[in-house]
């Protein structure tokens, strides 16, 4: 536990310290319980600056949504404060706190026509007749459905609701908009439309955004930070490349794309390089991330498409590593193969399909290796 | 499969085989529509079967006693039936005075055919009955004068008059008259408060006479009190019900459908203990000093008495399309409205409300039907300002034994039910109705 924390502060970068309040956006010391026995959100430190595009990313029950609904206002702090733009919120009513929201469901009133769901925020806060219509058009626009104004959202496809709903989050120019899973109904090429269109949308209004999901792609091409959590807790808040690169501690690493894993204790340490011995024997290079001394247990996690199979392309000193190939899976951009290294059956290698490439099949024994930098000693 | 595949492929590029009209073929040549409702016919077939039974009961049991009552409402077969010759002679009688000798003869054949009848297939007995229904008095006078035609020498004008004092009144001749049709508006006429007058009009009763349409009106209103009470009691629960976890709301239904499932007399005599004027409510109303001895509140026996007992009993028709519909209203909806800058007021008045409609109104007609045919317990209950249409629809079945009128009110009833039904649905759309 105290190990993670500490993680934290060293990889969050810039935006990540406990108790820093002058973020747009500030999360101090939040726990959250619903029972009063077990902590959904424990001790929750997050800054988000103004305009930043901030994702919170983890597996369900993790306590992203208890987050962002906190934000929102649907659900109360147990403990600690939010604070939007240097003003504690927790006694503001949802209502109040002039937050816009993209539901998981788009939550699109069935009873109004979508001119009217646009309208309605405008209206609320008593805007003119006239002057709402204008910005209903003009947020209409923006999502490119001007056209659309008096259809029902039932008469909308998936693609079509999900912008409706998103100009409705926006046409009251609010400053911070939380975004719940809101992609998670449509196809994936929709869904990968849609990714662009918010990220753009989102930083030509200079707008604040938190934005949660489940999906990692998403948080990758989307977000200028990432907060990846589990346990109710922030296990890494990074860049996209950072978090992708170099992840903070195992979870991250097995949940942000995939990772080869192996288990052994460091035998040296020099620094930023460190070499492993794997259970079997096997020494591999690595960096060291969360082990300090040799003899230390550790979880090493290499990316498949950075294991290389010719010894020529890495340095002299490189430690190779015996591995048959076991399976081989055509998957078009890339080719993929299964391999035994280290008494493991699971360990993935992935190439690029090009025509130089080296071609294996199944029952070739090989070498392979990385670059120490590409494979990270974290904890177990 | 690849083969399969392959071959699928090349006969989409072909042309589906046609006959000489255009229409299109099977591979076998037959005609595809034939092919289709060959195919068809078995599912047809079974789909039948399993509806028959209830399609039959349907039909015998409720749409055949339906049609009968709207038919008895006009059917007008007892003057035609005992008195024919009489009808003929009095064709030519212009109805101001009393008829004629050959009208009388007429009479005394007719009456004199009915006592050579089989017993069982005798019409003067159905006769007075029918007379009587518009002049009092009219059955004693067929009955005795029946007894005494055996014994009538002509000229029958007098002996007809002195066996009974109606025969001289040329009222009883109109009667026959009208009423020698074999269909009738006399049960619709009585049925809204309306007689005919000397001259044949239509017109209202003595106003101490007139009792159905202010019995409808008052049906209706009280309809319409009981359905509004539902609502206002029924709202709120069901909302609460809809927002609890799963368990909870079901232990809670099943409050709210404890009323199915007692019987009607033991909650009867519950509301007289609890209702009447010795009763509990009253009792600790006096003791608290809200009442004073003498000021005892009487609701039972009157119209709140039916009331309170009906709203009881419908309240969970109420609740259970209320709460279907607002169990499937997610909560992201109201949240959203929140988020948007509306005040929890307003969220629920634009947002929440509009969508619990389909609910409220399935729950609003199926007790307003309900109650505007509701017997039972205004016959317990109510006493005699608590009582509704379907009491005196009741009465004239078993006591009074004017089915025709019985009917006639029964027909306005279920036309007045379909009236509101269709309004409903031109206005609401009865598509939208959620009944659970």
């Amino acid at each position: 536990m105290i190990n993670k924390a500490e993680n934290r502060r060293s990889t969050g970068g810039k935006l990540v310290s406990s108790g820093n309040r002058n973020g747009f956006v500030v999360f101090d010391r939040v726990q959250k319980s619903y029972d009063g026995e077990t902590l959904v959100v424990k001790d929750l430190n997050l800054s988000i600056a103004k305009g930043e595009f901030l994702t919170m990313l983890g597996p369900s029950g993790s306590g992203k949504t208890t987050c962002l609904m906190m934000l929102a206002g649907f659900e109360t702090a147990t403990n600690g404060e939010i604070l939007l733009d240097g003003r504690p919120i927790n006694r503001i009513p949802p209502h109040k706190r002039g937050i816009g929201m993209v539901f998981q469901n788009y939550a699109l009133f069935p009873h109004m026509s979508v001119g009217e769901n646009l309208a309605f925020p405008l209206e609320v806060r008593g805007m003119g007749k006239s002057q709402r219509e204008a910005q209903v058009k003009r947020a209409l626009d923006m999502v490119q459905m001007g056209d659309f104004a008096n259809r029902r959202p039932a008469q909308l496809s998936g693609g079509q609701q999900q912008r409706i709903a998103l100009a409705r989050a926006l046409v009251f120019e609010p400053e911070v908009v939380l975004m719940d899973e809101p992609l998670g109904a449509l196809d994936k090429q929709l869904r990968e439309h849609m990714q662009f269109e918010i990220t753009r949308l989102a930083h030509s209004l200079g707008i604040t955004t938190v934005y949660v999901t489940h999906d990692q792609i998403e948080a990758l091409t989307m977000s200028d930070n990432v907060a990846v959590f589990n346990d109710g807790v922030i296990q890494q808040l990074a860049p996209p490349e950072e978090l992708y690169e170099r992840p903070a501690n195992s979870f991250v690493a097995q949940f942000i794309g995939e990772n080869n894993k192996l288990e052994g204790t460091v035998e040296t340490i020099d620094g930023e390089r460190c070499t492993v011995r794997l259970d079997d024997g096997t020494v591999v290079d690595a960096q060291p991330v969360n082990v300090t001394s040799a003899g230390e247990r550790t979880r090493v996690s290499i990316r498949p498409e950075r294991v290389e199979s010719n010894p020529q392309r890495l340095p002299e000193d490189a430690h190779l590593v015996d591995a048959e190939v076991l399976e081989f899976i055509y998957m078009g951009d890339t080719f993929r193969f299964r391999l035994r290294v280290a008494g493991q059956d699971d360990f993935v290698m992935k190439y690029r399909n090009a025509q130089d490439q080296l071609r294996l099949t199944v029952g070739d024994k090989i070498r392979i290796g990385w670059l120490p930098e590409d494979c990270r000693a974290l904890d177990i | 499969m690849a083969q399969a595949d392959a071959r699928a492929l090349a006969n989409g590029a072909e042309p589906a085989p046609t006959d000489r009209a255009g229409r299109l073929q099977t591979a076998d040549g037959v005609p595809l529509k034939t092919a289709l409702r060959r195919a068809e016919r078995r599912r047809k077939i079974a789909a039948f079967l399993l509806v028959a039974p209830l399609l039959f009961f349907i039909l015998t049991f409720f749409v055949f006693p339906i049609a009968q009552m709207m038919w008895r409402s006009v059917d007008n077969p007892q003057v035609v039936r005992a008195l024919p010759q009489t009808l003929e002679a009095l064709q030519d009688w212009d109805g101001s005075d009393v008829p004629g000798e050959p009208v009388f003869a007429a009479l005394h054949a007719d009456m004199m055919a009915d006592l050579e009848r089989p017993r069982v297939a005798q019409a003067i007995g159905p006769l007075g009955i029918r007379l009587n229904y518009e002049l009092s008095a009219a059955r004693s006078a067929i009955s005795r004068t029946a007894r005494q035609v055996p014994n009538f020498e002509a000229p029958y004008r007098d002996a007809f008059m002195d066996s009974h004092r109606l025969w001289g009144d040329p009222a009883l001749w109109r009667i026959i008259k009208r009423e020698g049709r074999p269909l009738t508006s006399a049960y619709y006429v009585a049925a809204l408060d309306r007689e005919f007058d000397d001259q044949g009009n239509i017109v209202r009763r003595d106003e101490n006479r007139r009792i159905y349409v202010q019995l409808f009106i008052r049906t209706i209103l009280m309809s319409v009190a009981i359905t509004f009470l539902t609502f206002m009691l029924g709202f709120p629960i069901s909302y609460y019900l809809s927002i609890l976890p799963m368990r909870y709301a079901n232990l809670l239904m099943i409050c709210v459908l404890l009323p199915f499932w007692t019987s009607l007399l033991v909650r009867t005599s519950a509301w007289i203990v609890l209702l009447q004027q010795q009763g509990v409510i009253n009792t600790m109303l006096v003791q608290i000093g809200l009442i004073s001895d003498d000021g005892r509140l009487s609701m039972i026996y009157n119209m709140t008495g039916t009331i309170i007992a009906m709203t009881h009993i419908l309240l969970p028709f109420m609740v259970l399309p209320l709460y279907s519909v607002m169990r499937n209203i997610p909560p992201s909806y109201v949240r959203a409205a929140k988020s948007l800058g509306a005040t929890p007021w307003t969220a629920f008045r634009r947002i929440y409300f509009p969508q619990t409609l389909p609910g409220i109104g399935a729950g609003g007609v199926l007790v307003f039907i309900i109650s505007i045919g509701y017997y039972i317990t205004p016959a317990l209950v109510g006493g005699q300002s608590g009582r509704m249409i379907s009491n005196e629809i009741a009465r004239h079945m078993q006591q009074s034994l004017n089915w025709g009128l019985a009917a006639a009110l029964g027909t306005m009833l279920l036309i007045g039910v379909l009236v509101l039904y269709w309004v409903y649905n031109r206005l609401v759309g009865a598509d939208s109705l959620k009944l659970g």
